[in-house]
């Protein structure tokens, strides 16, 4: 598109709506947010980058294709699922661990990574599906 | 279920675990060691004998080993294993015969650019035939009788730039795992009737099967998978077809393992099934046609592998007729047999393998003088068609006696069965020599240039096994004593002894063997003549149960084809239409059809003045969207409506649902307007009214249907017993506030996981999509396919 308030704008919007992307994705779990909404957020952060400057700088911005990131995500989510069975419980059952980090205590947990696979899985699909429409002719 | 006694239970495991462990190694091992990797391979199976072999005295003493743990307990399916006398000897030979082959396989495969994944295949099938043989379970024995499926799959299709090759492969598939198939339905019928879920249960439910109103159902389904997996007539044209394989798979799977699997299954459920009137017509009447026309197409073959092939065919055919006729003496027939059968069929095809390797032919015609240059493979196949040939002294000769012994009564059953039993034996003492003796004697043929003897690994393995075929008649006492006895008793159902010995005594059972003999010299002598006589009925016949196959093929690839035509049109308007009516029908459908309509709602009265006005913009987007000139402004519009919608979700207290809706609503509108540039669709719709007059009736009907059927959940009464439930341990349990998030990510997170992998696999298919439009040659791959 052949804008050049967007094509100004959109590497600084994109790396705002990537940013918030995470923090919707992180406070998912005690509020509003998780790694679906974040993901949704990440993707049309890139679609508008895209459509912006064109699909070869986005490509480039994300350094791994989109595919192998949701298939990143994928396996992800299969391996927290994993720390259930690894301490004796069913798969995909929630692990936590309360580590003391420089006097905050953080909260993670298999779940977490869970909801990054998630995020990651969303990202990586709406992303290559939107890059592919707006790439034109051959690739 | 945990058993565990003795050496054999506590290394069950590993025993059956080592191939499989060894197949994971061997494309390491061979990229390091090349061929040499197979000295290393072959210490897998060949451990896995040792430990079985420490079973034998106990097994031979009536112990019966079990092991294994309870896999799926709600289905009550166990991951379960049995040791008697037949699963026992069936491992030695699939674990002992197993070492020599992958041997052999070394030598054969030498220098070959896939050797390594060739090890893997032989390994991995070594594994999935050895768990065949000592499963308990039915389930997992099934699950063992699929495997040897797919993986002999992989190994006949080893050479899959021919295409010869390919087709072999896949008709053994279809015709092997077809049949696996209904036994699994035969397992599922046994276990459902009867209640019986293991070869323990069943062995020891005396009549229960017998008795069962469903036998008959039951029989036929086993037989259906063991017929096939043993290539009874007319399921056996995947065996020749399968020798498209690298001969050390033809050696393997078409001597101890494979095709023994029905002849296995058929032993072990004859206490439970056999002796009965049913099962003492059918297995002889399949058998004796599978021997008698297996053993001439033996004959008529050129190609020595081929006949080595067809003699199998043959051979089964034996075995089922002897299991069918269901006395002691037959059943020790076929267990001597079976026995001998494994040990010079397996040196045979080895011997075939050496002779392609020396001579570069297999061809008969073309074949001859090689004993001098290749004196250690003609002793070992010498030896091994004097056992097939059923000589004295070896084990051959005296599974001959036994089957004789078995068939010699004065009723017409057992006559017709006696004749069919001679003329096959016949014809395949021919075979035998033709194979055996044919390729090594005479003159040497102009066209063989340096024939040579192959590597250890080569004449290593024929030559075991011929001189252990000698070696057991001559010790036959102690044969019997630890193998073929307890077998036979496991199969009998009842503690058997035998006692034949490789010095023949003058009774009848000798002098058939003598005539059968003499005949099949007769046939040897004339064999050439034979061969292009029944070539030429064959060809005046036309037609056989190979073509059929490629026809049954053809005919379902073309209905396939029409179902698809019918189902994919491939128009998404066609495909819109109709989920949009599915949808419509299965909403006030069931309404209807539960006469749950909902009532009017009364009219709100708290609705504040921002409400008025979200409500507002979402009227505004929909009256936009259904007077758009353009195209584009529609599906603008339609994402006013969204975002107005999400609008509403905040104010009423759903900030996830709302946050989601904006962001499905922003990415579908910008995805909608990206597939509007791509599909190059013209800028507004120029169709007339009465064309869009259906569509518009479409629209209409699914909106109304939504809204009635949400009205209509929103009447009834609302439980909230799930609402407390997550509520009350959201946090407590889950460490969570966001019950929406912890509900996706932990409690229900299997569900989340099945999503995502939609999601990722949607993605896919509509990347592919896109792929195939910017390629523009969609259409005509499908065409080419449907040419095919």
């Amino acid at each position: 598109m052949n804008s050049l308030i967007l094509r100004f704008a959109a590497p600084y919007l994109t790396a705002l709506m990537a940013l918030f992307s995470v923090f919707v994705l992180l406070r998912g779990h005690n509020e509003p947010g998780g790694g679906f909404i974040g993901g949704l957020i990440a993707s049309s952060a890139f679609a508008i980058y895209g459509i912006a400057s064109g699909v070869a700088p986005v490509r480039r911005a994300m350094v791994f294709h989109p595919v192998s990131i949701a298939g990143a995500g994928l396996f992800l989510a299969v391996i927290s699922g994993l720390g259930g069975i690894a301490v004796g419980e069913e798969f995909l059952y929630g692990v936590w661990w309360f580590p003391t980090f420089m006097g905050t205590e953080l909260h993670l947990s298999s779940i977490l990574f869970f909801d990054i696979g998630v995020y990651l899985v969303v990202v990586g699909t709406i992303t290559s599906i939107a890059l592919g429409l707006e790439e034109k002719g051959r690739n | 279920m945990d058993e565990l006694t003795g050496f054999v239970t506590e290394f069950g495991y590993v025993a059956l675990g080592l191939p499989f462990v060894a197949a994971v190694l061997a494309p390491l091992l061979t990229r390091v060691l090349k061929s040499h990797s197979t000295w290393i391979l072959a210490l897998a199976p060949l451990a896995a004998f040792l430990i079985f072999l420490q079973g034998v005295f106990e097994v031979a003493d009536g112990t019966v080993h079990r092991w294994g743990f309870s896999w799926i307990p709600s289905f009550d399916i166990a991951f379960s294993f049995r040791l008697d006398g037949l699963s026992l000897v069936f491992a030695l030979l699939v674990t002992g015969i197993g070492t020599l082959i992958i041997l052999y396989a070394g030598g054969y495969m030498k220098g070959h650019r896939d050797q390594g994944s060739f090890y893997t295949f032989m390994l991995l099938f070594m594994g999935a035939m050895l768990g065949l043989v000592i499963a308990d379970d039915l389930i997992t024995m099934f699950i063992f009788w699929e495997l040897t499926s797919i993986t002999s799959f992989l190994l006949i299709g080893f050479d899959h730039t021919r295409e010869k090759a390919r087709r072999g492969a896949i008709q053994a598939l279809v015709i092997t795992g077809g049949g696996g198939l209904i036994l699994l339905a035969g397992v599922i019928a046994i276990r459902e009737f009867t209640g019986l879920n293991s070869l323990t249960a069943i062995l020891e439910s005396g009549d229960a099967l017998r008795d069962s109103p469903y036998y008959a159902m039951i029989l036929i389904l086993i037989l259906g998978g063991a017929f096939t997996k043993s290539a009874q007539m007319p399921f056996h044209v995947w065996l020749p077809n399968a020798m498209e394989a690298p001969t050390p798979v033809s050696a393997y799977l078409h001597s101890a393992t494979m095709v023994k699997a029905g002849v296995y299954l058929l032993l072990r459920m004859h206490p439970a099934l056999g002796d009965t009137t049913l099962w003492m017509t059918i297995l002889p009447a399949f058998g004796a046609v599978t021997l008698v026309v297996g053993a001439l197409l033996a004959v008529r073959a050129s190609d020595i592998k081929i006949t080595l092939a067809y003699t199998t065919v043959a051979s089964l055919g034996l075995l089922v007729m002897l299991i069918g006729v269901s006395s002691e003496t037959a059943i020790v027939g076929a267990t001597l047999y079976l026995i001998a059968h494994a040990f010079f069929k397996a040196g045979l095809f080895m011997v075939a393998g050496s002779v392609d390797h020396g001579a570069h032919t297999r061809e008969i015609d073309r074949l001859g003088g090689l004993g001098r240059h290749m004196p250690l493979t003609f002793l070992a196949a010498i030896l091994c068609a004097l056992s097939m040939g059923g000589v004295t002294p070896f084990i051959g000769f005296l599974a001959k006696e036994e089957i004789y012994h078995a068939l010699e009564y004065p009723t017409a059953y057992h006559i017709a069965i006696l004749v069919a039993a001679i003329a096959g034996n016949a014809l395949m003492f021919a075979a035998a020599f033709i194979v055996g003796l044919q390729p090594f004697v005479g003159p040497k043929p102009a066209g063989i240039e340096h024939p040579h003897e192959g590597g250890l690994r080569i004449w290593f393995g024929p030559l075991v096994l011929g001189v252990m075929s000698c070696v057991a008649a001559l010790y036959y006492g102690l044969y019997h004593e630890l193998f073929s006895s307890p077998m036979a008793s496991a199969a009998y159902g009842e503690p058997v002894a035998i006692d034949i010995g490789w010095i023949p005594h003058l009774n009848l059972a000798f002098a058939l063997s003598c005539l059968t003999a003499l005949l099949g010299i007769g046939l040897y002598i004339v064999s050439p003549r034979l061969r292009s006589g029944i070539a030429s009925s064959l060809d005046a016949i036309g037609w056989g149960p190979d073509r059929g196959f490629d026809q049954l093929m053809r005919g379902l690839v073309r209905f396939s084809f029409k179902v698809t035509g019918i189902v994919q049109s491939g128009r998404l308007d066609y495909y819109m239409t109709t989920t949009v009516v599915a949808v419509v029908a299965a909403m006030l459908g069931s309404m209807w059809w539960a006469g749950a309509f909902p009532t009017v709602p009364a009219y709100p009265t708290n609705i504040h003045f921002h409400e008025y006005i979200v409500l507002g913009l979402l009227l505004v987007g929909l009256g936009a969207v259904v007077v758009a000139k353009n195209r584009l402004t529609a599906i603008v519009s339609l994402g006013i409506q969204g975002f107005a919608t999400a609008l509403i979700f905040l104010l009423q207290g759903a900030p996830d649902l709302a946050y989601t809706q904006f962001m499905v609503e922003t990415l579908s509108v910008v995805i909608l307007a990206l597939v509007m540039t791509k599909l190059k669709l013209s800028p507004s719709d120029h169709r007339p009214l009465r064309e869009k007059l259906p569509d518009a009736t479409l629209a209409v009907l699914v909106g109304l249907a939504f809204g009635l059927f949400l009205l209509t959940v929103v009447q009834r009464p609302f439980d909230d017993t799930l609402s407390q439930f997550f509520e009350r341990y959201s946090y407590a349990i889950a460490h969570g506030k966001n019950i929406v998030n912890v509900i996706l990510v932990d409690f229900r997170s299997i569900d989340t996981m099945g999503e995502i992998g939609v999601v990722m696999v949607t993605g896919l298919a509509i990347l592919a999509l896109i792929r195939i439009r910017i390629a523009g040659s969609g259409r005509r791959e499908v065409k080419s396919l449907e040419q095919s």
